[in-house]
């Protein structure tokens, strides 16, 4: 929706001048709000954090439900969390914070404010400035954070149907006053797989920090600024996971370069990503950031940040994904493609060191986890915790394909019943009758079978070396995977000789 | 009338913020009283404040906080006992876009 009084000849220029210029010049900033998921209790009361699937209002109490006279208390825990993470983007903690109301009229906060904190009007955030290193292909890129926050998260509204459609709202409050780390990047990312890189990152660095579990849904959310270069700003609020945010990203730049295209001007708003119709949509004016009237939050009183405190932090910080991706190239001797997948979830890097432990053949492992597992995984649309494989389990089958008892062929078979299952893969092959036929005698009776019914096929296979794969295939096809290949390519070569004379 | 400090636009502006719908009169009525109070609050920028640091708070305490223990939250029936609207265990509110 474009108003028609925005087209006066200055922004046509504008545009022209765009669309000569750069036309393809994307600039994204993203606001990422992350749960701070370990902490047992709420920001700012003892409600317990452990809010999803639970019934709705049922972790709720006067401080998170707003009534007056209900005093908010600081929990403690969350400024170490919040200060580990300021550390691991190189952030500057400040030596002293304030909390401030953003007062906003919407009913996912029964207050009519949110306690968040403010870089402005003489309010501090939690640190400012940092920035985190991502690798967008072959090419290294600094990403700048302007600050890291704390804040409380709103509640959870229920809509009935569409979010513009719907006839009334449903609030839940569980979510109200959960824990939430605010961390706003500079401009700086160029394309939404950019914005995905750096948000799988920083998941892995907020996993590493163990601060957070980024497989529970809605720990990690965020909204993002678009714009093309010379172009108004938009914000585009709700992408609930990271793999909406190329969608709701690629749909956002799309939508702006058409206006573009069609000479029409861009509109500063707040547009909500609608996840089921993979639209962004229009959602209301934007306040302007001084209809927030932020102001100093009376009810808490100001955090000093010492720097013992920082560095005592600084000292019980665990190691992070970038030191963990050197030590699996020196440690375990990975090529650092595999280091880098391993290690950019963290589940996926903690199984590999457990199965490692067990068997000492890292690259083998890492190629099993790689290749099939994450195949596997991805396919049936699974994280690594949310499946019964287990270390020992993956152990025992390359250990089965080692010792002959079944190929590796059959290996990518029984690996997927593992990850699906939870089985043992010694249970599975007997189950399935998967083991290797290794005797002459069982697979010279199949060699004749095949020999009948490819008779052209044989006559080819004597004038013509390549040829003789299709008959392996015919016999491995025969015995459903099972026949050892070695064996099978010999009897086939023995018969093959035996036609010749 | 004396001198205008806010204008009818601005409460009208500040009046979609909170979502409250006036009437005309209400509007001019709210002006009026909104600019008497802040020709009030004028005398508070008499006094000389040149080198005062501004007051963040009031209280002189700093790190006020509680352990992360869980504390039990309320019934849900009593957290929606004073809620004008409620459906099942939700509060109901108008959608707002």
């Amino acid at each position: 929706m474009v108003n028609a009084k925005h087209l006066n000849s200055t922004d046509k220029n504008n545009v022209t001048e765009m669309s000569t210029k750069n036309q393809n010049e994307v600039r994204i900033g993203l606001e990422v709000h992350v749960q701070l998921t370990s902490l047992k209790t709420k920001l700012f009361c003892g409600c317990s954090s452990d809010y999803k699937g639970k019934d709705p209002n049922s972790l709720v109490c006067p401080v998170c439900l707003g009534i007056p006279g209900a005093l908010p208390v600081l929990n403690a825990n969350s400024v170490d969390y919040a200060v580990m993470v300021a550390l691991a983007l190189n952030s500057k903690v400040s030596e002293c914070m304030f909390f401030f109301r953003k007062n906003y009229y919407y009913p996912d906060m029964p207050k009519n404010f949110q306690i968040s904190q403010y870089d402005q009007a003489g309010g501090v955030p939690l640190a400012v400035g940092g920035f985190l290193v991502i690798d967008v292909g072959t090419k290294r890129k600094k990403v700048r954070i302007g600050r890291v926050h704390l804040e409380e998260d709103p509640g959870r509204l229920v809509h009935q149907g569409a979010i513009d459609t719907s006839p009334y709202t449903l609030v839940d409050y569980n979510r109200s006053g959960i824990a939430l780390l605010e961390i706003v990047t500079e401009p700086d990312l160029d394309s939404p797989k950019e914005a995905r890189i750096f948000l799988q990152k920083l998941r892995s660095i907020l996993e590493h920090l163990g601060i957070f579990a980024g497989r529970l849904e809605g720990s990690i959310r965020c909204d993002a600024n678009i714009s093309l270069t010379g172009g108004t700003r938009v914000e585009v609020k709700n992408i609930s996971s990271f793999k909406e945010v190329e969608r709701a990203l690629s749909f956002e730049i799309m939508r702006q370069k058409n206006l573009v295209k069609k000479g029409l001007s861009v509109k500063h708003e707040t547009r909500h990503w609608d996840e089921s119709r993979r639209v962004t949509i229009s959602l209301r004016m934007k306040e302007k950031e001084h209809d927030y009237r932020y102001f100093p939050e009376p009810d808490l009183v100001p955090i000093t940040i010492t720097e013992d405190f920082v560095e005592n932090v600084k000292e019980k910080m665990p190691e992070l994904p970038e030191a963990r991706i050197s030590r699996f190239v020196d440690a375990y001797g990975l090529p650092q493609y595999d280091a880098e997948v391993l290690v950019s979830d963290k589940a996926l890097a903690d199984f590999f060191e457990c199965t490692v432990k067990l068997y000492d053949k890292p690259k083998e492992v890492s190629n099993w986890m790689m290749g099939d597992l994450l195949r596997n995984l991805n396919e049936n649309n699974l994280v690594l915790t949310d499946c019964k494989i287990t270390p020992e389990h993956l152990v025992e089958m390359i250990k089965l394909i080692e010792e002959g008892v079944i190929s590796g062929k059959i290996g990518k078979r029984v690996l997927p019943e593992m990850v699906l299952t939870g089985k043992q893969p010694s249970l599975i092959i007997k189950e399935k009758g998967l083991v290797k036929i290794s005797s002459r005698d069982a697979l010279e009776g199949i060699v004749e079978q095949v020999f009948s019914e490819h008779p052209s096929c044989v006559e080819d296979a004597l004038a013509d070396e390549n040829a003789v794969h299709f008959l392996v295939g015919q016999l491995m096809r025969a015995t459903k995977g099972k026949a050892d290949p070695q064996l099978a390519n010999q009897l086939i070569h023995e018969k093959l000789e035996s036609l010749k004379k | 009338m004396k001198k205008q400090h806010l204008s009818k636009k601005e409460v009208e502006h500040v009046a979609w913020l909170a979502h409250i719908e006036l009437s005309d009169e209400e509007k001019t009525l709210f002006t009026e009283q909104f600019n008497e109070i802040l020709e009030y609050f004028k005398k508070i920028d008499e006094t000389n404040t040149q080198n005062v640091e501004p007051t963040y708070n009031v209280l002189d305490l700093t790190n006020v906080s509680r352990k992360d223990e869980t504390k039990p939250s309320l019934p849900t029936k009593e957290a929606l006992r004073n809620a004008p609207k409620k459906e099942k265990k939700f509060f109901k509110a108008p959608r707002i876009v």
